[in-house]
C-alpha cells in the first residue's frame, strides 16, 4: 500500500478533549467513549489519543513513541538513538488485540534525556536537539516513525475507528490531567498510521477537524525553518507552525491564533483598541504566509494545557463546556454530554477566538 | 409514545419513529443523526442532544427539542416546524423553504444560509438571542427574526451579516449601527406594517416559550431587505 506523502487523494472528522484545571488525572478511558456519538464523522482510517501528566515517574525525560516496520529498523533505529540519548527504559507500548484493529507495525516508546556532551558541541538546546532528532529520524529512517516526543505526554494512534483505537492502546490504564482525541475522515491521503492524528513534535499535540487551503503555502514558509512536512497532511504543517510561533518565535498562544486565524483586514480597521489593532496589523504583516486559510478546528495540547480555535470563517463545529475544575471540547455536543451529562455554559466560540484553558500553577 | 434513544444509531430510531403513529418522545438522545429526516404528520419530542441534520428534508412533522441542537437542524426542510428549547448549531435552516424554526436561545454561524421561497412557501426562522456571523448569507427568501434577548450591550448578530443576500427579509431587535451590511441590503427601521408582521412571529416565539411579546416589540426593529430581486442581472451584460 502506498503511503503517506506518496499520493494524494482530494475531510469531516471529529475531535474532543478534556482538561483538570485542577491538574486532577482522569483515566483514559472517558476520552474514547466520548468519540462514540460522533462515530460517523470518522471512517476508519485512523483515530488517535493524546495524554498529559500519564508518565510521572519518568516526567523529566522525554517520551518517544515510535513504529517501527520490522525487527531490523528498530535496531537500527536504537543504534541511532544510542548515539544521542541516554536510554533510560525502552519497551514495547501494551496494546490489546482486537478485531478492529489490524496490520499494526512494532510499536515502542524510549524515554530518553539527550546526551549532554552533544548538547554542548552543537550549541543548541534540549528542544531543539530532540525536535532535530524527530525531523531526521522521519525523513530519512525508511520505515521508522516518531510519532511522540514530549515530556510527561504522550500520543496514541492508529488506523482504526476512534473508540477501538482506545481499547487497543488499553487507555484506561492511564492517567493524565487532560486528554486530546480524534476521529479521522482522511480526504487527501490514504490513512496510514503515522497519518493518525494527534500529530506532535516536544510537547505540542494537535488534533484538527478540517481541510486547510493554505497547506502548500504554509508548508514553503515552514521548511525555510528546517521542518520537514513528510507526509502531506495538512495537520502536520499547524503542528510545525505552532511549534514555530510559540517555541522559536516566542509568541503568546493568543498571539499565535492570531497569526493562524488572522482577522478579514476589514475586521481589524474597525477594530476600536489601538493596541490591539497595532498588534493585529503588525502579526498579519510579519507572517503572512503563516495565516491558515479554509475550514478548521483544532484543539492543541501543550504542558500544562489546552487551546482549541476555530478557522476565521468558523467552517467547522466546535462547542465548549464546563464541570467543576474541568472543561470539555468537543465538535459536538453530543460528545461532551458523553463525558459530562451535567456539563454547563455550553458555548461555541466564535471563528478565530482562542479558549485557552491552563492547569494552576504547579497543580501538576 | 416513549422511545428510549440509549444504544440506538440513528437508522434504527429513524425505523422507530416512521412505525409509529402516535406522539413520540425520545428520551436519552445522544447524538443520533439525520432523526425525523423528511418525515410528515408526526409529533416529535426529544429529550438529550440530537444529531447533526435533525430534521433535515422535514416535510410537515413538528420537532421540539427539550435542550441544545446541533448543526444543520432543518436542513433544506419543505414543512413543519421545529422548536429549540436551548441554543442551536451553525446552518441552522440551511437552504429551508418551507416551515418555521423558532430557537428559544443563540444561533451559530450562518443561520438561515440559503433560505429560500417558492410559491406559497415562505420559511421562517425566530431566533430568540443573538446570532453568529454570516447571518442569511445568500438568503434568497424567507424570513429571518433575531430579537437579542439576553444580549445587553452585546451586538445581537456577528460578521458579516447578509453577504449575498438577494431576497426575503430580515428582522433584528434595535437599531443595529454598530453592524455592518453589505452594500447590496438596505437596513431600515421597521415600519408599521413591517411591525405588524413581525408580530405574527414574535407571538408564536412567546407563545412557546412563555415570554411578554407586547414588550418584545416596544423596542425599535431593524429590516433588511435586498436592493434587488436579481443582483446578478448585469453581471456580464444587461439583458
Amino acid at each position: 500500500m502506498k503511503k503517506e506523502g506518496q499520493v494524494r487523494i482530494p475531510s469531516g472528522c471529529a475531535i474532543a478533549a478534556v482538561i483538570s484545571r485542577d491538574g486532577n488525572r482522569m483515566s483514559g478511558e472517558r476520552i474514547y467513549h466520548a468519540m462514540k456519538p460522533m462515530h460517523d464523522r470518522s471512517n476508519g482510517l485512523g483515530g488517535g489519543f493524546a495524554g498529559y501528566g500519564i508518565y510521572p515517574e519518568y516526567k523529566d525525560f522525554y517520551a518517544l513513541h515510535m513504529f517501527f516496520d520490522c525487527r531490523e529498523t528498530r535496531k537500527e533505529c536504537e543504534a541511532f538513538l544510542k548515539e544521542r540519548f541516554e536510554i533510560v527504559k525502552s519497551e514495547r507500548i501494551p496494546t490489546r488485540t482486537i478485531p478492529a484493529i489490524t496490520d499494526e507495525p512494532i510499536i515502542w516508546r524510549y524515554f530518553v534525556a539527550p546526551l549532554k556532551s552533544l548538547l554542548v558541541s552543537m550549541q543548541i538546546d534540549e528542544k531543539e536537539f530532540v525536535a532535530r532528532t524527530v525531523m531526521k529520524v522521519n525523513a530519512e529512517l525508511d520505515g521508522a516513525y516518531v510519532f511522540s516526543s514530549g515530556k510527561n505526554m504522550g500520543t496514541f494512534k492508529a488506523v482504526g475507528f476512534p473508540e477501538d483505537v482506545g481499547v487497543f492502546y488499553k487507555l484506561e490504564e492511564y492517567e493524565g490531567y487532560s486528554w486530546t482525541a480524534h476521529g479521522r475522515y482522511p480526504t487527501n491521503t490514504p490513512g496510514w498510521w503515522g497519518g493518525a492524528h494527534p500529530f506532535t513534535l516536544l510537547d505540542w499535540s494537535v488534533v484538527h477537524n478540517g481541510e486547510i487551503s493554505s497547506y502548500d503555502a504554509n508548508r514553503r514558509f515552514i521548511e525555510m525553518f528546517g521542518y520537514k512536512c513528510s507526509l502531506q497532511t495538512d495537520t502536520e504543517v499547524i503542528t510545525y507552525i505552532m511549534d514555530y510561533l510559540l517555541r522559536i518565535q516566542g509568541l503568546s498562544l493568543g498571539e499565535a491564533a492570531s497569526v493562524v486565524a488572522a482577522p478579514f483586514w476589514s475586521t481589524i480597521a474597525a477594530k476600536t483598541d489601538l493596541e490591539d489593532k497595532e498588534k493585529h496589523i503588525f502579526l498579519r504583516t510579519v507572517f503572512p504566509s503563516l495565516l491558515v486559510t479554509g475550514p478548521f478546528s483544532i484543539v492543541l495540547g501543550f504542558d500544562g494545557g489546552l487551546m482549541a480555535l476555530n478557522d476565521r470563517l468558523k467552517l467547522r463545529s466546535m462547542v465548549v463546556g464546563e464541570k467543576d475544575d474541568r472543561v470539555f471540547i468537543a465538535s459536538e455536543e453530543a460528545s461532551i454530554r458523553v463525558m459530562e451529562p451535567d456539563a454547563e455554559h455550553i458555548w461555541a466560540p466564535a471563528g478565530g477566538e482562542p479558549v485557552i484553558v491552563k492547569v494552576k500553577d504547579g497543580a501538576f | 409514545m416513549v422511545i428510549d434513544a440509549k444504544d440506538l444509531d440513528s437508522r434504527t430510531l429513524n425505523a422507530r419513529l416512521r412505525e409509529t403513529q402516535e406522539p413520540c418522545t425520545l428520551v436519552g438522545c445522544c447524538g443520533q443523526r439525520f432523526l425525523a429526516a423528511g418525515m410528515s404528520d408526526k409529533e416529535i419530542r426529544i429529550e438529550g442532544i440530537p444529531g447533526n441534520a435533525l430534521g433535515a428534508y422535514l416535510n410537515g412533522a413538528s420537532i421540539t427539542v427539550c435542550a441544545d441542537a446541533q448543526d444543520a437542524v432543518g436542513d433544506t426542510m419543505n414543512a413543519g416546524e421545529i422548536i429549540v428549547h436551548g441554543s442551536i448549531g451553525d446552518t441552522a435552516g440551511y437552504a429551508m423553504r418551507g416551515g418555521k424554526i423558532f430557537v428559544k436561545g443563540n444561533a451559530g454561524y450562518r443561520a438561515g444560509i440559503h433560505m429560500k421561497a417558492y410559491q406559497e412557501k415562505l420559511p421562517v426562522m425566530v431566533i430568540g438571542g443573538t446570532a453568529g456571523s454570516f447571518l442569511g448569507e445568500y438568503q434568497a427568501g424567507g424570513v429571518i427574526a433575531v430579537l437579542g434577548l439576553g444580549a445587553e450591550n452585546r451586538k445581537i448578530v456577528g460578521f458579516f451579516p447578509c453577504t449575498g443576500m438577494h431576497g426575503g427579509k430580515m428582522f433584528l431587535r434595535g437599531t443595529c449601527r454598530d453592524i455592518v451590511f453589505p452594500s447590496q441590503v438596505t437596513a431600515r427601521p421597521a415600519g408599521s406594517s413591517d411591525m405588524e408582521e413581525l408580530r405574527v412571529y414574535v407571538s408564536e416565539y412567546c407563545d412557546l416559550f412563555g415570554c411578554n411579546a407586547d414588550r418584545i416589540l416596544s423596542s425599535p426593529f431593524t429590516v433588511v431587505t435586498p436592493d434587488s430581486k436579481n443582483p446578478y442581472k448585469q453581471m456580464y451584460a444587461a439583458n
